[in-house]
């Protein structure tokens, strides 16, 4: 026995100086190195394996078509976090100064550990990308430098998605004295909206009925009770992974009609609906502005990047909307090192000049259309004072077979967002010492 | 009132589905004196097993052969075992020493040329199901044989942390070899809502006829597990192992039979929670989470008590409904401002713990008096 047993840890051994060996590449000096914090294991799986496969074939397809951005492969290493914060901070440390120049930006695909590195961003001076989540005052780049809430913050969501139900009801002067639900996580994601929400009820008088679900969001009977018996015109559902089928079918339990549901963008995707069968036909979510369907990219993805280098996606899977959003945060980060490399050189650029590349990025309609995206994307122009870039949305409604489109292009309101980003992102620069740049200075 | 009914009469119900995961830690607990912290895990593994085997259309043919060919195995050699007598014992030279491996391959391969028959279609549910509780005997086997055959004898609390070891494998495993994705699971429960007392509260009161199935279920297995505890007499060996172990194995009773036996048990008890659990939230990872679920459960119930696991489950769901849906009201009436709920997690280990202050043993659990 223990022979045996001395074999068997000589063995384990042996294999784990060898994966040791393999888990360590030598970086080429003309590299560009991307981090992907993903999760493929877990509650959260179901959502996070399609997102990082889009991601990583977008990174695939660059490499493989075009050589790389501009003659630098991108040299990309995926770290599984599970969704948890502690993970996503360990896999930052640990994966923040590889390559020739360090990690090029982090998207974390996480609330909670969005507001963890959000803090040590600025001292290692590495952009946080954060498209369509993260915090949402981070919008004001003269105060979060590192942050980048791309295409949408919540706040931008929760105004859309209101200005959609306003829109269905009839305006929003018939909003007043509704009710509306928001059966949110109990993390920060889920709890984003709220600030948003209770000014919009305040300014047009309905009733906000706040039902938090604890993670991972597999037991919800009495969130869905509670509204059976408050019966909200229309309930706002901010879940992600397991949660969001979850809800469609307590919400099927308890006689809920699944067209007077709204998702957030991360609660409208394949994942979310098809667990739950037929129930889930009539509901709707937002589209972080593409949806699902393919586009011209499309056919390069499956020319270069399927069955190659180590790509685990399934032909019949790209297309979905969490797959698309993957190549879409990709290509935006390329799109990036391509802007700062106009300016600093065609060779690995540091995090902080990529920082500079994601503030100037500026996407045409013309551009949109050259790399693949037409259709799935709007312009969209970075700025010191801008970080969002754009706030446009739309809504599509779950057929029981697919996704269908089902209203025209929504912009986010100025007139509140702007208000709530400024004093907001003030108060957190007062608590952190902060000193907001001054955006006309910036170039 | 009719809502506070709703809520009460909700909340029982999945108690009852909670019951079902505490049930396995008890069974195993009685008869080893082992907290398996796995059995979370096991659901897991029972629900995916069924689900490759039932409907396979969700992951690969390859799979599905495997799954087959293992619960093939597993079959053959309990077949074997049975017919020699309950032991595979055999002579050194006399060729039945390789028997059990001739009958393993040989019922594997049989199994593995019947599942590729069935291809995509996967098995009907009444060989589906004997064949994934074929797999948790399997898993039953390799723990018994791998984990607590070289740490008998040892403190319950190294054989404790093995299971938590087994834990993360089995998590991890699983996840490697069947994909991470949700797998609905449709062996035809109804998932309508019904209403009750229509004519008395308006509205009615809403009750979900697959919290019904699985309660009826749940009522079911307990009666024969009762039956099997009381009336065979692998349960009088179980009970009386449980009492004592080296009284038990002095009056010759093989612990290690035993302890393989009962988790097999367990591992049937998984796959019953996964069955009721699984056709309500489709088989996916968060089913481990419901070991969490059961640990308030056991500790209102007792470790040791089969009815102190089903009512401490009705008591838990009960109650961490009722002070979900009420903890707003309760706050604002306290301090003038509604506190959103999300306390259901917690609040379950709070009333927990107040029945703990009481009775340290549970509710049902054996008092331990030791005379110095």
């Amino acid at each position: 026995m223990d022979k045996i047993t001395n074999r068997l840890a000589a063995l384990a051994l042996a294999g784990a100086i060898g994966l040791t060996g393999v888990a360590a590449p030598a970086f080429a000096q003309n590299e560009q190195f991307i981090p992907i914090l993903s999760y493929r294991t877990g509650a959260y799986a179901p959502n996070g394996i399609p997102f990082a496969n889009g991601m990583s074939d977008y990174y695939r397809l660059i490499n493989n078509r075009d050589g790389g951005i501009n003659g630098v492969k991108i040299a990309f290493e995926e770290c599984e976090t599970g969704y948890a914060t502690d993970k996503g901070v360990e896999c930052y440390e640990r994966l923040k100064a590889k390559g020739p120049t360090g990690a090029a930006f982090f998207n974390p695909l996480s609330t909670g550990i969005t507001f963890a590195l959000t803090e040590k961003a600025p001292i290692d001076k590495i952009p946080i990308i954060t498209m369509g989540y993260g915090r949402s005052e981070s919008r004001n780049g003269a105060v979060f430098t590192w942050n980048f809430p791309l295409l949408g913050t919540y706040w931008t969501a929760a105004n859309i998605a209101m200005q959609h139900i306003a829109k269905e009801m009839g305006g929003f002067d018939k909003l007043k004295g509704k009710k509306i639900a928001l059966v949110f996580h109990d993390s920060p994601y889920g709890k984003e909206p709220i600030p948003m929400l209770t000014e919009m009820s305040k300014a047009h008088g309905f009733e906000l009925v706040l039902l938090p679900v604890t993670h991972p969001g597999v037991e919800q009977k009495s969130q869905w009770l509670q509204i059976r018996q408050q019966r909200p015109d229309y309930t706002l559902l901010w879940g992600w992974g397991v949660m969001n089928s979850t809800s469609v079918k307590e919400a099927a339990a308890v006689n809920y009609p699944r067209d007077k549901m709204v998702g957030v963008w991360w609660s409208g995707a394949e994942p979310d609906v098809l667990p739950a069968g037929d129930q889930s036909t009539g509901y709707k979510a937002l589209m972080l502005q593409h949806g699902s369907g393919k586009f011209p990219v499309h056919a390069d993805i499956t020319k270069h990047a399927l069955g190659k280098d180590g790509s685990q996606s399934k032909p019949d899977d790209i297309d979905d909307v969490l797959y698309n959003r993957g190549m879409v945060n990709a290509m935006l980060g390329v799109e990036a090192i391509r802007t700062a490399q106009k300016r600093f050189g065609n060779k690995p650029l540091t995090g902080e000049q990529i920082r500079w590349g994601l503030e100037n990025l500026d996407l045409s309609a013309a551009r949109i259309k050259e790399l693949g995206f037409e259709g799935a994307l709007k312009p969209l122009k970075i700025s010191c004072g801008d970080h969002e870039g754009t706030r446009s949305g739309r809504v599509h409604q779950w057929t029981g077979k697919e996704w269908k489109v089902i209203s025209d292009w929504y912009e986010g309101d100025d007139k509140l967002l702007v208000p709530m980003v400024r004093d907001t992102s003030a108060k957190y620069a007062e608590e952190k010492k902060i000193t907001a740049r001054d955006c006309s200075k910036e170039s | 009132m009719a809502f506070f009914l709703e809520v009460l009469i909700g909340g029982l119900l999945t108690g009852v589905l909670y019951s079902l995961v505490a049930l396995g830690f008890v069974l195993i607990f009685k008869a080893s004196g082992v907290f398996n912290f796995a059995q979370g895990a096991m659901v897991l593994m029972a629900g995916l097993a069924l689900v490759q085997l039932f409907e396979p259309t969700y992951i690969g043919l390859w799979h599905f052969v495997g799954v087959g060919a293992l619960s093939a195995a597993v079959v053959g050699l309990l077949v074997l075992r049975t017919v020699r007598g309950g032991t595979f014992a055999a002579a050194k030279g006399d060729w039945r020493i390789h028997l059990p491996k001739i009958v393993a391959v040989g019922a594997g391969l049989l199994g593995g040329v019947l599942a590729l028959a069935g291809g995509a279609k996967g098995w009907p549910l009444w060989l589906a199901i004997p064949a994934a509780i074929a797999v948790m005997v399997a898993v039953a086997w390799v723990v018994e044989r791998w984990v607590l055959r070289p740490l008998v004898n040892q403190e319950g609390i190294i054989l404790f942390m093995a299971t938590l070891g087994v834990t993360f494998f089995i998590d991890g495993f699983s996840q490697t070899l069947f994909g991470s994705n949700v797998y609905p699971l449709n062996i035809g429960l109804s998932k309508d809502p019904m209403f009750l007392l229509e004519g008395v509260f308006e509205g009615g009161i809403l009750v979900n006829k697959l919290d019904i199935s699985g309660g009826v279920i749940a009522g079911v297995l307990v009666a024969g597990l009762a039956v099997f505890f009381q009336k065979t007499r692998i349960g009088r060996a179980l009970r009386a192992v449980a009492d004592d172990h080296a009284a038990a194995q002095s009056v010759g009773i093989p612990l290690n039979w035993i302890w393989f036996i009962v988790w097999s048990v367990a591992g049937v008890v998984a796959l019953v929670a996964a069955i009721v659990w699984g056709s309500k939230l489709g088989i996916q990872f968060s089913l481990t989470f419901l070991a969490l679920k059961a640990l308030p459960v056991l500790i209102l119930g007792g470790f040791t008590s089969v009815p102190g696991a089903i009512v401490g489950g009705l008591l838990i769901g009960a109650g961490e409904k009722v002070a979900e849906v009420y903890f707003p009201v309760v706050t604002k009436f306290l301090t003038g401002t509604a506190m959103p709920g999300g306390v259901e997690y917690w609040f379950a280990y709070v009333l927990a713990l107040l029945f703990l202050l009481f009775r340290p043993q549970g509710l049902f659990g054996e008092r331990i008096i030791e005379r110095v």
